[in-house]
């Protein structure tokens, strides 16, 4: 049995995460949690995010959370969500200039719109894969996921998903043991909780 | 390759049961909020919008309880609107399960409220309802109204969306009140003159009848999404359908 700590640092859809989580894997133990000795314990960490970067990275790095959040994610396999994916990168352009935890290669910036290109980037778009990875076993190249952001990675070395609004953007990324992605998986119906369940099974080296 | 256009029912719920009106008269039964929700979610529908539409506040915990039970069942977005006042309500909605709020008449009665509520809880979050009825002495003009399309505000429907969206609103909930419960299509003018007006999102609602009136409100009207009720809810047609008569007009459409 595993245990999963979804990070409660108070800026997450910790709901739909956890309730997404339970669906797929109802044996495994999901905690919601911000406990040290908790995260410590778990064999794998979902760190999510919603909202405005600035504020997320302040809430994780109050009482110091972000050092424990650091550790665990380095050497567990990780699945890292929405702002919880751009707070991984260098750094994000949103609310004057954020530095990120600089764990996968990367910045972000924010999307143009135009006449035709709507921000925020909100609904279902289509990631292509960009290279094979366990994480999109049963999920078919170019699935339709849900999204919601104005800001966006556009060019990573550690890119393994890509998206086109307006221009093309990196949607997933994937260093080692983490794994991160722009789109809400627990908002994509099937095709989402496929890729939570790929994260239940995923055993990287 | 683009987002996909999308298709949204809409759960007007009294008391905690699914109703839908003509023009909010002749109130008809259409089942238990949580059942319909799971439903559309199996047929593919892209998100759903749930609008409170009790009157009485002391009922608000059976609305709470009612998005619980909505979030319990579906994994697509959950947009609740009716009755949001205060941030305190935001938080509410979104801690019962909610992904986003519509914020109608608050808004109007104080737009700083928007500033607020995008700025603790995300421009993603917030989406501004606009109900809006055409000015008789001119048809290329729209009044923002509220209460059901009681009360006029003199407030000019462009302007407002654009003033919303400067306020921090992620989506613009558009409501033909000249057309809610006709089925006589949307009010396509309306859609477009503030779909072109704005970088938002706009999503048309109000007078779907048919299955080319979605259509009409993408093709015509430049909605990102279309917003329907009564035409789902008593089967006449599936989201599956709906879909398939978009993707034939060239919709992009998730499949």
């Amino acid at each position: 049995m595993n245990t999963i700590a979804v990070i409660d640092y108070g800026m997450g859809n910790l709901h739909s995460v956890s309730k997404a989580l339970i669906k797929v894997s109802p044996t495994d133990r999901i905690l919601v949690t911000s406990e040290t000795n908790e995260i410590e314990k778990a064999n794998k960490i979902v760190l999510p995010g919603v909202g405005a970067i600035k504020e997320c990275m302040e809430a994780l790095r109050k009482d110091n959370l972000h050092e424990v959040v650091i550790r665990n994610i380095v050497e567990k396999p990780t699945l890292a969500i929405c702002v919880g994916m751009q707070m991984l990168l260098e750094l994000s352009e949103e609310n004057g200039g954020i530095t990120g935890l600089n764990l996968i290669d990367g910045k972000v910036q924010r999307i143009l719109n135009s006449e035709t290109v709507k921000v925020p980037h909100m609904g279902w778009n289509q990631v292509s894969q960009k290279t094979n990875h366990y994480m999109w076993t049963d999920i078919p190249d170019k699935s339709f996921f849900y999204f919601v952001h104005s800001y966006a990675c556009h060019s990573s070395l550690d890119a393994i998903g890509l998206t086109s609004h307006g221009s093309e953007f990196i949607s997933a990324v994937c260093r080692k043991n983490i794994f991160a992605v722009q789109f809400h998986p627990e908002k994509s119906q099937k095709v989402g909780l496929q890729l939570y369940k790929n994260f239940i099974n995923w055993e990287c080296d | 390759m683009a987002v996909a256009k999308r298709i949204i029912p809409c759960l007007d719920v009294d008391k905690g049961r699914v109703v839908k009106g003509v023009n909010f008269l002749n109130i008809r039964d259409a089942g238990d909020p949580s059942e319909v929700a799971r439903r559309y979610d199996l047929e593919g529908a892209d998100e759903i919008t749930m609008l409170d539409i009790t009157a009485s506040h002391e009922s608000r915990e059976i609305t709470y309880q009612t998005v619980e039970k909505i979030a319990s069942e579906i994994f697509i977005p959950l947009t609740v609107g009716g009755g949001v006042r205060t941030l305190e309500d935001i938080k509410a909605l979104l801690r019962s399960g909610a992904d986003k709020v519509s914020i109608n008449t608050a808004a109007v009665e104080d737009p700083n409220f928007v500033k607020l509520a995008s700025e603790k809880f995300g421009t993603q979050c917030i989406v501004v309802a606009i109900d809006a009825k055409s000015l008789a002495k001119d048809s290329n003009r729209w009044e923002v109204v509220t209460y059901g399309g009681r009360d006029r505000t003199g407030l000019d429907v462009v302007q407002w969306a654009k003033q919303m969206e400067e306020f921090g609103a992620g989506e613009i909930l558009l409501t033909s009140m000249d057309r809610d419960g006709t089925k006589e299509g949307f009010d396509n003018k309306l859609t477009k003159a503030v779909s072109s007006s704005i970088s938002l999102p706009t999503i048309a609602s109000g007078g779907a009848g048919s299955l080319q009136d979605l259509v009409d409100g993408i093709l015509i009207g430049g909605a990102e999404a279309v917003l329907a009720a009564s035409i789902f809810h008593f089967s006449e047609y599936s989201i599956e359908q709906a879909r398939e008569v978009l993707r034939s007009a060239n919709i992009s459409v998730r499949n």
